[in-house]
């Protein structure tokens, strides 16, 4: 539904975007993740013909977004950073000013324009000016103005900053309601609300890809280990030496000590399970567990480990050392 | 067409939900009521003073409407980078921009829409004033075809400012700096044939060909030239052709 190949847009000596590509498939949402002025913005841009790529193409519908822009801005809906509201206009003239410039036929918009208010829950803002909202109203009208003409590919650039959490929670489930019928790209810089919505990641830093897949996908590929998190009640004994000497496990480390329980974190081989060897020495010596459970990476960590560089050279480092 | 005229609607309200298609029109509609006022006065005096002579029937044509349509067109001067200045400032200040910039609109459609907008507050500007030439056709015996042509020159010559006032206003954020330019610009088009007086025969014929307000004042006199035709519908084509590829350079830079 969306490709994006090989795209490079310039702001003088400026590199914002720098030769990334991916696809994305049709019914699909697509998180895009990144810190700030990592091109984020300026990738959805292109896509959404709003400024044309220096190099490079953007294929969006089926239509080259510089070659056939018309085509591909009637199945594309865009959702800015700062909503476009004209302040003097209420919020249905403003809605009603959008069903036309989006070819929305004459008898179809009042229709369509009460619709879109009923699904984004501002019908009762109706008659207010959009200058007058608060910041979630004014985002929600803005994604009526994106959903107007009931696109192929929506584009939402940070729909739930500065929100408030509930508003966060209702803007998501939209979001996720609206998948399936409508390709979805959106950016943010939040972490779990790209492994609450989306099905895939795109990880941009400095203009370039660096990490694309599913969220879990993500977390597992980027842990070279297996982490587990043991509690373990050995009145005194030494648990340590005894874990290190389960078969596949690389290291052993303490956690945290509570009274005479002390929690580990053990390491061991990719792709190897040791719960039960694990269990079973811990249990077999009479000791307690009291807790085990698998330590993930969080995306925080996997976020920080793909976008900084120093990280990733040292995490490379560690590697090779193992 | 049918975005065209969504955008112009557009346009034209945005003059209306704030002040300033009001002051606009107030401000034209006082000054130019203030001019005919004096002019009629001036007039009277004239006839008056003349009446008595041999032969002395005072032009209308030329004595009061000719100096009322020359002094509008000062006017328009002063009032018209206000209905410009903000045609794509704002939009560029709000962000509306992208919302549409990212429509199924070409840029032509955007441009053309925001002139035909202006031109409307202004054809309504104009139009207020008529109710002077009324007072004129009902009491005195003015020649309609110079009023009609007039006004014609009018709204033609508004049309070059407005298509100037939009490639200003496409350039920059800021509605001061728009509006500030617009009207050094205006005011330049408007005396750049001053100097026309002591200069070459071919200097002379340059500046006199640039000046906006001077290809009026044919109008003014009831003849409709087709050079001055020429002249204007094609400084309005290249405004907006300018306009166009400004819009289009600003994407490229972003």
């Amino acid at each position: 539904m969306i490709e994006v190949q090989h795209l490079t847009k310039r702001y003088g000596p400026v590199t914002a975007v720098d030769d990334i590509s991916f696809t994305v498939e049709r019914g699909e949402i697509l998180g895009f993740l990144g810190p700030n002025g990592a091109g984020k913005t300026t990738t959805m841009r292109v896509l959404t013909g709003y400024m044309p790529p220096t190099e490079g193409k953007a294929i969006v519908a089926g239509y080259d977004v510089f070659e056939q822009p018309i085509e591909a801005k009637r199945r594309t809906g865009y959702l800015p950073e700062t909503p476009p509201l004209y302040p003097d206009m209420t919020v249905r003239e403003y809605l009603s000013f959008v069903s036309k410039i989006k070819g929305i036929p004459r008898g179809e918009r009042k229709a369509r324009v009460d619709g879109m208010m009923r699904k984004t829950h501002i019908s009762d803002m109706a008659n207010r000016h959009c200058g007058k909202l608060s910041k979630g109203y004014r985002q929600r009208v803005g994604l009526a103005q994106a959903l107007m003409h009931n696109p192929d590919v929506l584009i939402l650039d940070e729909p739930t900053a500065g929100l408030d959490p509930k508003q966060i929670i209702e803007t998501r489930q939209l979001i996720k309601s609206l998948a399936g019928d409508h390709t979805i790209i959106l950016s943010t810089h939040i972490l779990p609300e790209v492994s609450q919505t989306c099905q895939r990641v795109v990880i941009i830093n400095r203009g370039k890809v660096v990490a694309v897949d599913t969220p879990d996908n993500l977390t597992s590929r980027l842990r070279g280990s297996e982490t587990m998190y043991l509690q373990v009640d050995a009145t005194g004994a030494d648990a340590a030496a005894v874990l290190q000497h389960v078969a596949g496990v690389t290291r052993v480390a303490i956690a945290d000590t509570k009274g005479s329980a002390v929690g580990y974190e053990v390491d061991s081989e990719a792709g190897q399970d040791v719960r039960r060897e694990l269990a079973a020495a811990v249990v077999g010596r009479g000791w307690g567990l009291l807790e085990m459970r698998p330590m993930r990476m969080s995306l925080e960590e996997i976020f920080l480990h793909v976008t900084t560089e120093d990280v990733t050279a040292s995490a490379a480092a560690e590697e090779v050392a193992q | 067409m049918n975005n065209i005229l969504a955008i112009a609607h557009k346009e034209l309200k945005a003059y209306f939900s704030t002040p300033i298609g009001y002051i606009v029109i107030g401000f034209f509609a006082l000054l130019f009521g203030y001019f005919f006022y004096v002019m009629v006065v001036i007039f009277n005096q004239q006839s008056l003073q003349l009446g008595g002579l041999e032969g002395g029937n005072v032009d209308m044509n030329q004595q009061l409407i000719r100096p009322l349509f020359l002094n509008a067109s000062v006017i328009l001067l002063f009032v018209l980078p206000l209905v410009t200045m903000r045609t794509y400032s704002e939009e560029k200040r709000s962000g509306t921009i992208e919302l549409l910039l990212t429509s199924p609109v070409t840029d032509v459609q955007i441009i053309l829409g925001k002139f035909l907008g202006a031109m409307t507050l202004y054809a309504a500007m104009l139009a207020i004033t008529m109710i002077h030439m009324g007072l004129l056709m009902s009491w005195g015996n003015p020649e309609t075809k110079v009023i009609a042509t007039g006004y014609l020159g009018l709204l033609l010559m508004g049309g070059c400012f407005i298509s100037v006032g939009l490639l200003i206003s496409s350039l920059t954020k800021n509605q001061i700096v728009s509006g500030m330019i617009t009207f050094a610009v205006f005011l330049l088009l408007w005396v750049i044939n001053w100097p026309a007086s002591f200069a070459g025969p071919t200097t002379q014929s340059i500046l006199n060909y640039l000046s906006i307000t001077d290809h009026f004042d044919d109008f003014t006199k009831g003849i409709l030239d087709t050079k001055h035709l020429v002249y204007y519908f094609s400084v309005m084509a290249f405004g907006l052709f300018l306009t166009a590829r400004s819009v289009d350079t600003e994407r490229w830079k972003g």
